[in-house]
Parts: C-alpha cells; sequence; structure tokens
C-alpha cells in the first residue's frame, strides 16, 4: 500500500497515526505540510529514522523546495516529483491518504 | 492505468486542489487516463466560474476547465456537497458537472486507482 | 439514473460484477468540521453499488460513534442515529482503533452502534487487504 501523508507532524497527529497502521514494506509518501515530517533535527526526526528502517519513506520535492526545507531533509527519504508520486501510485495496489 | 481522483477542499484554502491538478498533469503525461475528477465537500467551489484571483497566480478553476477540456477529462460535482454550499448549475465554469455521490464509488469500483486530496 | 444510486445508472456494465472492498476511514470528531456527515453520506450511497464495506474509525473519528449525543443547543443537526441504522444497509464491518479509544478514555460500551475494537496491527492488516480506501 501506498500511504499520503499531507500534514506537519507538529501540527497534527497524522504522521503518528499513518506509521503506526503502515505494514512493513509499505510506502509513505510525505506531500505539502507533510514534508515537515521529513526534515532533520527535529523532535519527530528519531522517529521517522525508526520508521525507515521498516518503510520506505518518499517526500515530494516541489513541496519541499516550495518551504526552503532543501538542505534540512533527513538522508534516506526519496525525493521525488509528482512524477515519482505516479509511479508510486501505479506500483502499489492501493493508495491511503491521511487526511 | 485508469486512475480517479477526489478533491475534498476548495482552491486556495488548501493545497489539495493544486496537489489532485498536478498530479493528474504528471499522470496524463506518463500516458494514464483519468477516468473523473470527483469534487467533495468544499471541493465543489473548484467549479466557480466566478472566482478571480490575482493575475500573477494561478486560476485554479480556469486550470480544471482548460485540463478537462484538453484532455476530456470528467469533472463531476457532488450534488449534495454543492446545493449545501449553493453551487449550482449556474455557477459552474466550462467541463465540470453536477451528479450524484455515486460517481465517485463508480470510479472507485471503474478505475484501477483511487487518489483522494484533502485536509 | 436513479437518486438511490447517487445519479448512476445501475444497470451499467462495471466489469462482470466487480466487487472490491471499500473502506472508508474516519479520524475526525463530528460537528466540528463537516466530515463525519458528510463521510457517512458517501457510505449510505456506497450501500447502492453492492461493494464489500467497511468503516474504520481512529483518531477522533471514535468520537463519532460517542453515545448521548444531543445537539439541540448547538442548533445542528443530529446525525448520530445513521450509525445505527448502517445495520439495515448490510454495512456492518464497524472497525474502531482499540489505542484511539484508550487513549480518549472510551470503551466499547461508549459507543452507539456494535463494533469490532481491533489494535493497530490489526486494522493495518485489514487496511492492505483493501481495494480503494476513502478518506475524509
Amino acid at each position: 500500500m501506498l500511504h499520503t501523508v499531507n500534514k506537519s507532524p507538529f501540527e497534527k497527529n497524522t504522521l503518528e497515526s499513518c506509521l503506526n497502521h503502515a505494514k512493513d514494506g509499505s510506502a509513505v509518501l510525505l506531500i505539502e505540510d507533510g514534508i515537515f515530517g521529513a526534515i532533520k533535527g527535529s523532535a519527530m526526526s528519531e522517529k521517522v529514522k525508526k520508521a525507515m528502517e521498516r518503510i520506505n519513506i518518499y517526500a515530494l520535492w516541489p513541496d519541499i523546495e516550495a518551504r526552503g526545507m532543501q538542505d534540512r531533509i533527513i538522508e534516506g527519504v526519496k525525493l521525488i516529483g509528482y512524477d515519482g508520486f505516479v509511479d508510486l501510485v501505479v506500483q502499489h495496489n492501493t493508495v491511503q491518504s491521511w487526511l | 492505468m485508469k486512475i480517479g481522483i477526489m478533491v475534498n477542499e476548495g482552491p486556495y484554502q488548501h493545497e489539495a486542489s493544486d496537489s489532485a491538478y498536478l498530479f493528474a498533469k504528471a499522470a496524463l503525461e506518463k500516458g494514464h487516463k483519468i477516468h473523473r475528477v470527483f469534487f467533495y465537500h468544499d471541493g465543489v467551489n473548484n467549479a466557480n466560474k466566478l472566482t478571480e484571483p490575482p493575475q500573477d497566480d494561478r486560476h485554479i478553476v480556469n486550470r480544471w476547465s482548460d485540463l478537462a477540456k484538453e484532455h476530456g477529462i470528467d469533472l463531476v460535482v457532488c450534488v449534495a456537497a454543492a446545493l449545501r454550499r449553493g453551487v449550482k448549475d449556474e455557477l459552474l465554469a466550462p467541463g465540470f458537472r453536477i451528479s450524484g455521490l455515486g460517481q465517485v464509488v463508480e470510479s472507485g469500483i471503474q478505475s484501477d486507482r483511487l487518489v483522494v486530496f484533502g485536509d | 439514473m436513479t437518486e438511490a444510486t447517487g445519479g448512476v445508472e445501475r444497470d451499467q456494465e462495471y466489469g462482470s460484477g466487480t466487487i472490491k472492498k471499500f473502506m472508508y476511514v474516519n479520524r475526525k470528531a463530528p460537528y466540528g468540521t463537516i466530515y463525519a456527515l458528510e463521510s457517512l453520506e458517501v457510505v449510505l450511497i456506497a450501500a447502492a453499488f453492492d461493494q464489500d464495506v467497511s468503516l474504520a474509525f481512529i483518531d477522533d473519528g471514535v468520537f463519532q460513534l460517542a453515545k448521548g449525543q444531543h445537539t439541540k443547543a448547538i442548533d445542528v443537526k443530529n446525525f448520530s442515529p445513521t450509525y445505527r441504522a448502517l445495520e439495515d444497509y448490510d454495512i456492518e464491518k464497524l472497525y474502531v482503533d482499540k489505542e484511539s479509544l484508550e487513549a480518549r478514555g472510551l470503551t466499547e460500551d461508549d459507543l452507539l452502534v456494535p463494533v469490532q475494537v481491533v489494535s493497530a496491527e490489526e486494522l493495518a492488516d485489514l487496511m492492505e487487504q483493501q481495494d480503494v480506501v476513502l478518506s475524509f
């Protein structure tokens, strides 16, 4: 399954809820304000790095750039564009948008 | 693939409509088909032909109309949500039509993937 | 085209009686926003399509099922009885996230309909089985 998260983990518990319900080997894509879940040195970073041991975490580059977070992304988070977003949707049987 | 899209928020207030549009465009560029874009909750406001955003920013409503025209995409506004928010036929921008909630369920059944954009 | 199916011809060929697993995910409390009400409206319409439907209540979504909702003083329609009507539409798979209930000091007895309380892991398994997931 592909999960998408579009809210900052400092605003809502969406990312936390998503990670609690994402099975090993699934993909989580951070979009819109969700990209803040991928920034390093934050209160969420360790949790996210831990999750990366069992889940593939992606972040939408256009949303990262828009917010000026280009140099602040945790290493290992896969950065993709909208074309990559489409590929992820195609590759996974189902998409669950955490709203 | 045939991809269905659901947009749950209105233009400008949330990024949902932008994300959905850019996703749709990318999908089309890759040769996929957009089965339908279904607008629900405040998403029905994406069909409002009276919007007048500043000239130097994207025109969300027109963008959807143009995309629909260029690629023959079905833009559906939920009747129940629309009525609640005063979005009626006479308010619709080109390419949009009002129909029932069944259209999104149908999209889920007939598409290979359904992607929801919201808050 | 009928009212019941929300504008879709029922005898259209969907692909030889395709039955997909649809899950409706609710994470928001009722009344503060419209998502709870309008998502329920989708579920009711979806019932006409004979799909394999389940509902998941996570985080504040569990509050949608709380007993004792009286909305007169806020002058808003009380739609909580509709959850009891779901059974009449053959929608019986209501999953409630255990951790979400506990974090909010609720138990199954506080809910107005019979539900299946599931752990995060069980819910994750259920989600993985779905063909279509709608969130609001």
